[in-house]
């Protein structure tokens, strides 16, 4: 095996271009349980942690707008500054393992395994976030829904690099929350993440753990913003019953070995409505 | 001995920080790798075994197969029934079927992946009950029932006239000893011997299966105990240590093996998964006149100690409860599904989790409450069994009760005073709201056996020599994590007189301990140390005697000096040893037991203990989450000689029990096991684990060298139908089947 440690984005992008099937490394916290567990072979690695580019994130207050690098982690992200421009991120990045892993574990790395109970990938879905990619050749940026393609499967072509993602920072109440069978250290069975955003009044739902890839909630989305009071944050609990049912429909769960279809559907409304609820606390 | 004596452990420090030996970090110059090829199926016929690819591996030093095992091709701990590689038929997933040595762990895998085994798939054999049934052909030359025991006691006839009934299932539980199997065996110069390295419960009885299926006599394999991090039943049996072994002498070179967490499931037995039926007959106001029960516990494919895992459940199938007519059908059975065998608790946490579902049951059709049903029953000292045996402990049933009930309850409303939502259910997840949890207080009462079953002797030596004022103790006590050998200085300390206590390295060169399991090594080896230092302080009293003219019956300890009871003389410990060297062996028996006759009657257990929790816990409703707040637990310890260490196996025990209650399960689709891993086999977290309110009941009990109880199983038996009853009471639904799963609870 052999580990290539760039110093730069550039050295980075050209160990790439010379091994674009290369392994790319960051916090490890999927890698190395695969290669530890003997799951996995891997012959070329390219490993990021040095690459300070990746490393950073920058608030564009004119913009409205936040990027956060690759590198970024989730101990990063659930702390302030990011905490208070995108709660629901770092509410997401706090339901990430132990401390150990939030340590280790970047946003970017989420992005790369896209698995569908990745914590970070609803908020960023809700959000409207978009990937920054960027190879040898130059970079292009990619809405998120096209970036994820399938279970464990992206957009990213090979010797491209996920360098980072761009969230708008946005006015209205956010929220995360993630069911699994435990308290905390545990893998999503089901997650949703709700955005609002007070000057288009738009509610955005998506759901994490319950498709082959995150979902969003057309219908949900459309039938909350007709129906909620952003000036009095007040949603009937009728409407909130019809939200809830909308967000269910939209599920396309399965049985595992952690749940099952039937209650990941149910669990995924359940959220939906609490959280439409923590919106807009007044009937 | 000093009571309450709070010595801190010898390894605790090197533990702390990291610097202790765990087995796994053994080593050796110039040592190989050993790692082991498995069965992918649950059940099929080995028809060809190609090792030649393996073999063109450069770096690979050795192949075995079933071939190749010198001696017996089987071990087991009750009967010799699981084959060193599977030759013929595999019959679980996992199952060994070959090792290989080689330089490296990367080359180990590329050899086991070289190893072309041809299976012919058979009909795996996957419902327990099909067992019992006899409508599966056997899946083992034994059969595939490995017992199956009655016990029936007084009036058959007796019919209510209050009468309740239910159905228990429990899923199958893991250990999750965090230090995984890890072994290093050294072969000796000749080849004639070996010496093995190991994280075991029980040196000599791996020593007798070892050197049994080596073609050696005892002696030519030697044991020495590798740092063990934990162990609850897992290390009872064979697991890599005969493939270590095997391996090291073929190559004639050190070899070390060590499991992966993925195979550590696959490669250590299981707690049973368990269904029961039980029947409550009971007076109007609730007191108990019969039970009916009828248990079958899946073995998976091989015995292990399934037999004596059985007896357990059958024999306290009545629960801490006065009950003279009874009932009951036992089976353990073989199936392709893993393995089962030792896990804390042995059988009585499955039989809990039934006779206190049964108490709540009994208690809501009498109109009475989960604490006075249970008072109304308890028994006490001189009461019997459904075998027969009479309770000749202390027996202070009714007194856990009162005293669990007079702990206080949590003062924390739902979600706690600052309505920190990491404390309501779904914790991290932020997925409750205080509006949407409902909390409940559940009981769990147990007894427990302690010490080992049917007429087995399983006795316990120690050595101890003072020389120049330290007392140097040996014993074979396998230290797992429980802290032994914190309570060995401790009564070397107080016995003798001594400041200093050398423990001497833990291995095959002295007689047997017996394992470390069934709550025994505080009574057991406690016993055999206690006793060993006092022919000790004997023959020192005699030499006192003899210089100072002073009879040895009138000499005694008083703090590090002896001194003479009826006069002045005050000589130093350290004075009176100087220059001499007095050593003495002590073994420790206890009582002997009988086996069960026909009709499950018969003293079969060596002496009980007893426990009662309290659970109190918040339940999302609609998710189906749990936060288990609290448990409060009276425990019957006998004596506590180490609080810190007591205190500290009871909310381990409770973290097992909790876990069992709503998380730990290993997932099996037809044989296979799909959650392998910490990924997916969820223990519970700081988050999960509740307050503990702990009430010590010290009633020394005669019977007991040191007048101390065992006290590891009890806390992890009954704190499972404490929280389930806890679960039950927030919701009003019935729960029947541990772990509570969300969808068992809101759908």
């Amino acid at each position: 095996m052999s580990v290539i440690v760039p110093a730069s984005l550039n050295d980075a992008l050209q160990a790439l271009a010379r091994s674009p099937h290369a392994t790319l490394l960051a916090g490890g916290t999927d890698l190395m349980v695969e290669l530890n567990g003997g799951h996995r072979q891997v012959s070329e690695v390219v490993a990021l942690a040095r690459v300070a580019e990746l490393r950073t994130w920058h608030h564009d207050p004119v913009a409205g707008v936040l990027h956060i690098g690759a590198g970024v982690t989730y101990a990063e992200i659930a702390d302030e500054p990011i905490a208070s421009w995108v709660p629901a991120l770092a509410q997401a990045a706090r339901t990430v393992g132990s401390p150990q892993i939030r340590h280790a574990a970047t946003i970017g790395g989420n992005l790369g395994t896209c698995s569908p109970a990745g914590d970070g990938l609803p908020v960023l879905a809700a959000l409207d976030a978009t990937v920054h990619l960027a190879s040898a050749a130059g970079a292009r940026d990619l809405p998120l829904a096209e970036f994820m393609v399938a279970p464990k499967r992206t957009a990213r072509l090979p010797g491209e690099l996920i360098t980072g993602v761009t969230v708008p920072v946005l006015g209205g109440w956010q929220g995360y929350s993630k069911v699994g069978v435990r308290n905390a250290m545990v893998i999503a069975v089901a997650s949703v993440a709700l955005v609002t955003d007070t000057v288009t009044e738009s509610v955005r739902l998506a759901l994490g753990s319950v498709g082959p890839t995150v979902l969003r909630c057309p219908d949900a989305e459309r039938f909350a913003r007709e129906h909620v009071d952003f000036e009095h944050r007040r949603v009937a609990a009728e409407a909130l019953q019809r939200f809830v049912e909308l967000a269910r429909d939209e599920a396309r769960p399965i049985d595992d070995h952690r749940s099952t279809a039937a209650y990941r559907r149910h669990a995924v409304g359940v959220l939906a409505g609490r959280l439409l609820r923590r919106a807009f606390p007044n009937e | 001995m000093a009571a309450s004596a709070t010595a801190s452990r010898p390894d605790g420090v090197a533990k702390v920080q990291g610097t202790f030996a765990f087995s796994s970090d053994l080593t050796a110059d110039g040592f190989l790798w050993g790692a082991t090829l498995r069965s992918p199926h649950p059940h099929a016929r080995i028809t060809g075994i190609d090792v030649s690819g393996a073999w063109r591996i450069p770096g690979v030093e050795a192949v075995v197969t079933a071939a190749d095992v010198p001696g017996k091709a089987t071990y087991g701990l009750i009967s010799s029934d699981q084959p060193v590689f599977a030759s013929d038929v595999v019959r679980y997933v996992g199952e060994p079927v070959a090792a290989v040595a080689a330089d490296h762990p990367d080359t180990c895998r590329r050899a086991l992946a070289a190893i072309v085994v041809e299976y012919e798939l058979l009909a795996p054999l996957v419902d327990p009950q099909r067992a019992v049934d006899g409508t599966h052909p056997s899946i083992h030359p034994d059969g595939n029932v490995v017992r199956h025991q009655r016990i029936v006691r007084g009036d058959q006839t007796i019919d209510g006239p209050v009468v309740v009934e239910g159905t228990y299932h429990l899923g199958m539980q893991d250990q999750a000893f965090l230090g995984l199997e890890a072994a290093l065996a050294v072969p000796d110069s000749g080849g004639d011997g070996v010496e093995l390295f190991v994280a075991t419960q029980w040196l000599h009885e791996d020593q007798k299966q070892i050197a049994a299926c080596l073609g050696f006599p005892a002696h030519k394999v030697r044991l020495t105990l590798g740092g063990v991090g934990g162990a609850f039943g897992a290390r009872e049996d064979i697991s890599l240590q005969v493939h270590t072994c095997l391996l090291a002498l073929r190559t004639g070179r050190p070899v070390r093996m060590a499991y992966s967490r993925e195979e550590s499931f696959l490669g250590h037995v299981h707690r049973h998964p368990c269904t029961i039926w039980m029947r409550h007959h009971a007076e109007l106001d609730g007191r108990i006149r019969r039970i009916e029960a009828r248990f079958v516990f899946d073995g998976g494919a091989y015995a292990s100690t399934s037999s004596a895992v059985l007896i357990n459940a059958v024999t306290h199938a009545q629960g801490p409860y006065k009950c003279d007519n009874a009932t009951v059908d036992g089976w353990a059975v073989r199936t392709n599904n893993p393995p089962c065998g030792a896990m804390r608790g042995f059988g009585v946490v499955q039989a809990c989790f039934a006779h206190e579902g049964q108490m709540d049951r009994l208690a809501a059709a009498v109109g009475s409450d989960p604490v006075s049903i249970r008072l109304l029953n308890a028994m006490q000292t001189g009461d019997h069994l459904i075998t027969g045996q009479v309770i000749q402990n202390v027996a202070p049933v009714a007194r856990c009760i009162q005293e669990t009930a007079a702990l206080p309850l949590p003062d924390q409303p739902v979600g706690g005073h600052d309505a920190n939502p990491l404390r309501l259910p779904g914790g991290s997840g932020l997925t409750a709201d205080v509006g949407h949890v409902r909390r409940g207080i559940g009981w769990g009462v147990a007894i427990k056996n302690l010490m080992y079953s049917e007429a087995f002797d399983d006795y316990s030596t120690a050595r101890v020599r003072l020389a120049d004022g330290v007392a140097f103790v040996k014993f074979a006590t396998s230290e797992v994590g429980q802290g032994f050998v914190t309570i060995a200085g401790q009564i070397a300390r107080s016995v003798l007189g001594v400041d200093e206590v050398v423990l001497e390295p833990i291995d095959t060169t002295i007689g047997s301990a017996g394992s470390t399991s069934a709550s025994r090594q505080t009574w057991m080896s406690g016993g055999a140390v206690d006793g060993a230092c006092r022919l000790v302080r004997e023959r020192l009293f005699e030499r006192v005697g003899t210089a100072h003219g002073v009879d040895p019956l009138r000499l005694a300890i008083d703090g590090s000096d002896v001194v003479d009871t009826g006069g002045t003389l005050r000589v130093p410990v350290g004075l009176a040893s100087a220059g001499v060297v007095i050593e003495q062996t002590f073994e420790h028996h206890h009582r002997p037991t009988e086996d069960l006759d026909e009709m499950g009657q018969g003293n079969c257990h060596t002496a009980f203990a007893f426990v009662a929790h309290r659970a109190v816990v918040d339940v999302d409703l609609e998710l189906g989450l749990v936060k288990v707040v609290q448990i409060a637990t009276a425990q019957d310890v006998g004596r506590a000689l180490n609080p810190l260490s007591v205190v500290g196996q009871i909310e381990g025990g409770i973290a097992q029990g909790v876990g069992l209650a709503v998380m730990e399960e290993i997932i099996q689709e037809g044989g296979h096991v799909r959650n392998a891993s910490f990924t997916d086999y969820l223990l519970p977290t700081f988050l999960d684990m509740p307050d503990v309110v702990i009430s010590l009941i010290e009633e020394p009990d005669p019977m007991a060298p040191l007048g101390a109880k065992g006290v590891g199983e009890p806390p992890t038996i009954s704190s499972t139908p404490a929280v389930v009853a806890a679960i039950r009471d927030a919701l009003g639904k019935d729960l029947w089947r541990v772990p509570v799963r969300p969808a068992d609870i809101c759908l």
